[in-house]
């Protein structure tokens, strides 16, 4: 990642003005949703007739469904008329140096580390220290390239790989899968796509960071990863920012493909804003994430730390179809104050030999509620199938609750299936034991809980473990009295 | 360096210690030695600052400030390091990392330059061999796993490595067997300055065969009831309490 800084680091001194501007009024979809906003949003991205008929028949598939009540979360219902469906980037206020920056937002920025450089980009200090998108893009472009690897946004997508948009979209989460992806699936506004050819093995780690245009529109974010055979690419989606999205609802679809041999790492940092203390505000994030290994020996790893959002819905699962191969979902889960949390894994076994292993670890302080939901599905084929699933909850304080909801369902009698749960509270002892070595009571907490997420954080590239940590002890702030 | 005057503290609305008076200068090592439950598991943890523990009058000073009145984090600041009778397991913190926010913490207060990895390394190979410690325990999650004689080995490692002015040994000395004794022993020894100052709390004289101690205090019904030398404690180790218990009754009736 420290190229990838360095990268930043010299867009970020370029000259290149922001042109979004004068446009931005014209570019806001009326409130409300009906096939006209589909058709509006299809529109203005100039999208062919079949995406526009794809997204249509979504639409349709959607209002025939319910809004699923089944998961641990308590919420005022949605009024889906009342959300706007698109809407351009929004130009952020310009200030002329960081002493106009809200103080607490400036010492957010310096717990977590960010240079000065960096914090005017996101604060919007001056308009040229905004990242030229297009330039970064050239930049890896070239790298990637020549190796064949496509990484761009998904709307680009469409119009420059319509073939494999076709051939992918939708293939690992039909619009027909659940409320929020068919949702998703007609007035989603962009997105990435990435594809690694056959036999490549992508030299860095790709990272939605460095896709300003991302920013504002990525309430209905739809993702797509191919990985041919024998690929590998580690891919990270960086919201690992204390960029604060007002957006209520987000209803993001991630699908990934990979094929016989390959190998895809997803790790994702997630810190959206998770309301006020009293619960007021905040993200709901509902989110559909599902890979596919197609092949044999195919490999999809999930990692992902969760500390933001009012409330999470998230399941990163793994279609186990190839044989011997591999699913993996490492987790941490925070929730504190008012925040919930009700996430976890499936893992759906098919193919012979297959194996999975299910590593979470969920926080919870304040009043929040923190539930792991996980599925371990073996198939009757799947023969010799493996899972191991390790599910612990760490208590910071008695108000509150965590809560695990493991879903076996074994349908083969070689299958081997484990399961560990455990609940535990970090104990006065421990805190007491480092206040006595000159560690502060907050400073412990930081340090026992960074200790129970070791293993997840361990599965992270580097510099996003780093960060991980650092967006942990913001948002375990006070969670112990 | 310590003055403890008339130090009255209670657990769970039990009285415990019944105004206990001592004083620890520079350099000097103090065993308190006595029966089960004569309080001097609650002296180590009332100076240390642990929260269960209730000050109902008395006060304590180190060097002239109120110990009785900081954070437990201050008081190690301060200069006051216990080697815990049980050491707490710290899962998926490495020893290394846990003593370098330690140190750091503590050379912060200081005004001391904090000390970055390759420094820390240094000094930590340099101290390990104080307790003959193996280069693999550092890299382990603190005290998870450990034996006993390991997780007290730990402590005194702890201890040379945050350099305090007073240490308080609460019966470091259970659970070892000969070998983990010497070693943790010569641990301390090698930190005698002249400086530093120990208390050490023991119910064996064995202990203080290793370290030997400049006084000794035999603490009966959450007082000091007899104060000596070495010697004293080879009498009770001769004589065993009873005699120290019926001078105090006597005294008391």
């Amino acid at each position: 990642m420290s190229e990838d800084l360095k990268i930043l680091d010299e867009v970020t001194q370029s000259e290149y003005k922001w042109g979004f501007v004068s446009n931005i009024e014209s570019d806001n979809a009326p409130k409300g949703l009906d096939e006209d906003t589909v058709r509006f949003i299809s529109n203005k991205k100039s999208e062919p007739e079949w995406l526009l008929e794809w997204r249509l028949k979504a639409f349709r598939y959607w209002l025939t469904m319910e809004e699923p009540v089944w998961a641990n979360v308590h919420y005022p219902k949605i009024d889906f008329q009342d959300i706007i469906y698109y809407s351009a980037p929004k130009a952020k206020p310009v200030l002329n140096s960081l002493d106009e920056l809200d103080p607490e937002i400036k010492a957010t920025f310096d717990k977590l580390g960010i240079s000065l450089q960096e914090q005017k980009r996101l604060s919007g200090v001056a308009m040229d220290a905004v990242i030229d998108s297009v330039s970064v893009k050239t930049t890896f472009r070239e790298a990637l390239g020549e190796l064949g690897i496509i990484f761009c946004s998904f709307s680009e997508a469409v119009h420059a790989h319509p073939e494999l948009i076709k051939k992918y979209l939708g293939s690992v989460v039909p619009h027909t899968d659940n409320y929020y992806s068919a949702l998703n699936s007609a007035v989603f506004s962009d997105g990435s796509f990435c594809y690694i050819p056959k036999g490549v093995r992508c030299p860095m780690e790709l990272s939605t960071y460095f896709r300003i245009n991302s920013a504002g529109t990525g309430q209905f974010e739809r993702t797509l990863i191919v990985a041919e055979e024998g690929a590998y690419v580690s891919y990270l989606e960086g919201c690992t920012a204390p960029m604060r999205d007002e957006n209520q609802l987000h209803a993001a679809v991630v699908e990934i493909v990979s094929h016989t041999d390959a190998t895809v790492k997803y790790s994702t940092v997630q810190n959206w804003y998770p309301g006020d203390k009293e619960g007021k505000g905040g993200i709901y994030n509902f989110v559909t994430k599902r890979g596919i290994c197609a092949g044999d020996r195919a490999k999809i790893s999930w990692t992902q730390v969760e500390t933001g959002s009012a409330i999470t819905w998230k399941y990163p699962s793994v279609i186990l179809k190839g044989n011997y191969s591999i699913g993996e979902f490492y987790s941490v889960a925070v929730t504190n104050n008012m925040q919930q949390a009700d996430t976890g894994t499936k893992m759906i076994h098919i193919g012979k030999n297959t194996k999975s292993t299910i590593i979470s670890k969920g926080i919870s302080g304040g009043k929040s509620q923190n539930s792991y939901r996980g599925l371990v599905k073996i198939n009757k084929n799947a023969d010799n199938a493996r899972n191991f699933s390790q599910c612990d909850s760490l208590l910071l304080g008695d108000k509150c609750g965590a809560h695990t909801f493991p879903y076996l369902e074994v349908n083969n009698k070689s299958a081997k299936v484990e399961h560990e749960a455990t609940t535990s509270k970090v104990g006065e002892d421990q805190i007491f034991y480092c206040n006595q070595r000159g560690i502060s009571t907050e400073d412990a907490v930081n340090l026992i809980v960074n200790g129970y997420c070791k293993e997840v954080f361990n599965q992270l590239p580097m510099e996003f473990a780093v960060e991980a940590q650092k967006l942990l002890a913001i948002s375990l702030e006070g969670s112990v009295g | 360096m310590l003055i403890i005057k008339d130090l009255k503290a209670s657990v769970d609305g039990k009285e415990i210690l019944k105004g206990l008076n001592l004083e620890v200068k520079a350099g000097e090592v103090h065993a308190i030695m006595g029966p089960n439950g004569s309080g001097k598991s609650t002296l180590a943890s009332v100076l240390a600052g642990r929260s269960e523990y209730e000050v109902d009058g008395g006060s304590a000073t180190l060097e002239g400030e109120d110990l009785l009145d900081m954070k437990p984090e201050d008081r190690a600041r301060a200069g006051v390091f216990l080697a815990f009778q049980y050491p707490v397991e710290i899962p998926g913190v490495s020893n290394a990392n846990f003593l370098k926010t330690a140190v750091n913490e503590v050379r912060k207060s200081r005004g001391q330059e904090i000390l970055d990895s390759k420094d820390f390394l240094v000094m930590m190979k340099e101290r390990m061999k104080l307790v003959e410690m193996d280069k693999a325990m550092t890299q382990r999650s603190v005290n998870e796993g450990f034996s006993g004689g390991e997780k007290k080995r730990n402590e005194i490692f702890q201890m040379a490595m945050l350099e305090p002015k007073l240490s308080i040994l609460d019966e470091t000395d259970s659970g070892l067997d000969i070998d983990a004794l010497r070693i943790v022993s010569n641990g301390v020894n090698a930190l005698r300055d002249g400086e530093r100052a120990f208390i050490v709390i023991t119910h064996y004289q064995r202990l203080l065969d290793y370290i030997v101690p400049d006084f000794v205090h035999v603490l009966y019904k959450g007082r000091i009831v007899k104060s000596g030398t070495k010697e004293l404690a080879l009498e009770l180790e001769e004589k065993g309490y009873d005699w120290i218990k019926e001078e105090a009754e006597a005294l008391n009736a």
